[in-house]
């Protein structure tokens, strides 16, 4: 009787199926794109500036960083003429870890020009609608005692309506008080894609770094999340296409990280100077992780790749 | 002192002059936000939990507890019974307080007893205790690399799922924290 195979071994079996399942969904997610003629490209994951975000902290590579996300680099090549691009890539970010954080992750990230935000929402629930039929899924999605309902079309809510309705204070108050990442967590994540996936949308213009503002009101900005099952799993927005005031934003940013004791990146130059010729288009970026948990049907992300990093 | 990034479940801190364990700890963090740590907070005196976030720069007094270590005796009405080797003082533990603990404890083991304020409030066992599996399923050949497991019954009457070629008799390492198989032991 052979009893040799160790504990650790025995992990990494007890993952095959989730792993198939990866690996089936990010091949069907490819097949979507190419059958739309996107572009699959690869941008450096090294790079010497990444955008400057209050809340979002890149690990150092040298002299340079690792990439929070590829955006800058896809958003330079939406500038040069490439109008349907996509990129699967490993992302790093420093101090994320948790039950649905890794240091090390794998985005989903891609443009359209001429979309705006709504029309990257549909694209977005068509894209996740075909992954979950190549992977023989019918409507429903069962995970984590919830059953939701994959059919068409998806709930889109904004955040000042979801705040209406599920939190104890408005989104103005939550804003006022320094409160709304709080919130936002407690009171109306928990509630989000519960039935059916769910679009949050129109952000507070502080929570929209890259984003453009919405023309009727520019409080706001127009950006999106999708939640499914109350798990977060995409961000997108319509881009915002003028290099003065990104620069501005950027340097607001830069001194609120200063205050909280964040190293200081060099400003994007390049990434500024070719803003003033990106067309009105969309962006947005999918937690491959994640999303892989929601089919496979786990709770951790851990369950979801084959090494965390405290098993290397 | 403790910053909200150091928390960990089973952590103990004070908060308004009681101690406190943290009985679930999660890293949360919404899109472009702040990084958050969602917790659930257990009174260690009267039991009572809530729930509460915090953020990275906020910080925590350590509980001022000290441990004490003791063999357990016997159960007798509900109540555990340990004794301190060195002075032969015996303190009882209820069923409440011994919570977990319950489940992995063998004759005579030594136990940190927890003392708040002189007064035994709780115990933490050593990280790995052996037990031996009492009731199990035999195993079937091949079922390794599928990474299976299935439940067993321990010696404490505790049931926990492990890896499908242990067998009855054979004693296996359990993490007290989480209550989790580790790994199989001779002997």
């Amino acid at each position: 009787m052979d009893n040799s195979i160790s504990d650790n071994t025995f992990l990494l079996a007890r993952k095959s199926d989730a792993l198939h399942l990866r690996a089936s969904l990010i091949q069907n997610i490819r097949i979507f794109f190419i059958n739309k003629n996107f572009l699959e490209i690869e941008t450096p994951v090294r790079i010497p500036a990444p955008a400057p975000e209050e809340n979002i902290e890149a690990l150092p590579s040298g002299d340079w960083f690792l990439q929070t996300s590829p955006e800058l680099c896809m958003k330079r090549l939406l500038a040069a003429g490439y109008r349907l691009i996509f990129q699967l890539s490993k992302c790093f970010r420093a101090g994320e870890r948790g039950k649905l954080h890794l240091p090390e992750f794998t985005m989903l990230e891609w443009y359209v020009a001429g979309f705006d935000y709504q029309q990257l929402m549909s694209q977005c629930e068509e894209m996740i609608i075909s992954a979950a039929c190549d992977l023989g899924f019918s409507n429903r999605l069962h995970w984590q005692g919830k059953q939701i309902n994959l059919a068409s079309p998806w709930e889109r809510i904004t955040v000042q309506q979801a705040f209406g309705k599920y939190a104890p204070v408005t989104m103005k108050e939550a804003l006022r008080k320094g409160i709304f990442d709080e919130i936002l967590v407690e009171h109306v994540e928990p509630n989000l894609g519960m039935n059916k996936p769910t679009f949050l949308y129109d952000y507070p213009a502080s929570l929209g770094a890259l984003a453009r503002l919405k023309e009727s009101d520019k409080s706001l900005a127009e950006r999106f999340e999708l939640y499914i099952g109350g798990l977060e799993l995409a961000n997108g927005f319509s881009e915002l296409t003028d290099g003065g005031e990104q620069r501005q934003r950027f340097a607001k940013a830069q001194k609120l990280r200063a205050q909280k004791g964040y190293a200081a990146y060099p400003l994007p130059e390049k990434f500024l100077v070719a803003l003033n010729d990106l067309p009105a288009s969309a962006g947005i970026a999918v937690g491959i992780d994640r999303l892989a948990m929601l089919f496979a049907g786990v709770s951790s992300i851990d369950d979801i790749i084959t090494f965390p990093p405290e098993s290397l | 002192m403790y910053t909200a990034s150091e928390l960990k479940k089973g952590l103990r801190i004070k908060i308004d002059n009681d101690p406190y364990i943290l009985t679930e700890f999660n890293f949360v963090k919404p899109g472009k936000g702040q990084a958050l740590y969602r917790c659930k907070l257990k009174n260690m005196l009267n039991g009572n939990q809530f729930e509460r976030t915090f953020r990275s720069v906020d910080t925590f007094e350590t509980a001022d507890l000290h441990e004490k270590k003791m063999q357990y005796l016997y159960k007798e009405e509900g109540k555990y019974c340990f004794m301190d080797n060195e002075t032969y003082e015996q303190i009882y533990l209820t069923e409440e307080q011994m919570d977990d603990a319950k489940n992995f404890l063998i004759d005579n083991i030594e136990a940190e007893i927890l003392l708040f304020e002189d007064k035994a409030i709780g115990i933490s066992l050593p990280n790995f205790v052996d037990l031996t599996v009492t009731e199990a399923e035999p195993w079937a050949k091949g079922d390794t690399v599928s990474g299976a497991t299935k439940p067993v019954k321990l010696q404490t009457g505790y049931t926990i799922q492990v890896p499908t070629f242990v067998n009855e008799g054979e004693k296996i390492r359990v993490d007290t924290r989480t209550g989790e198989y580790m790994t199989r032991v001779k002997g």
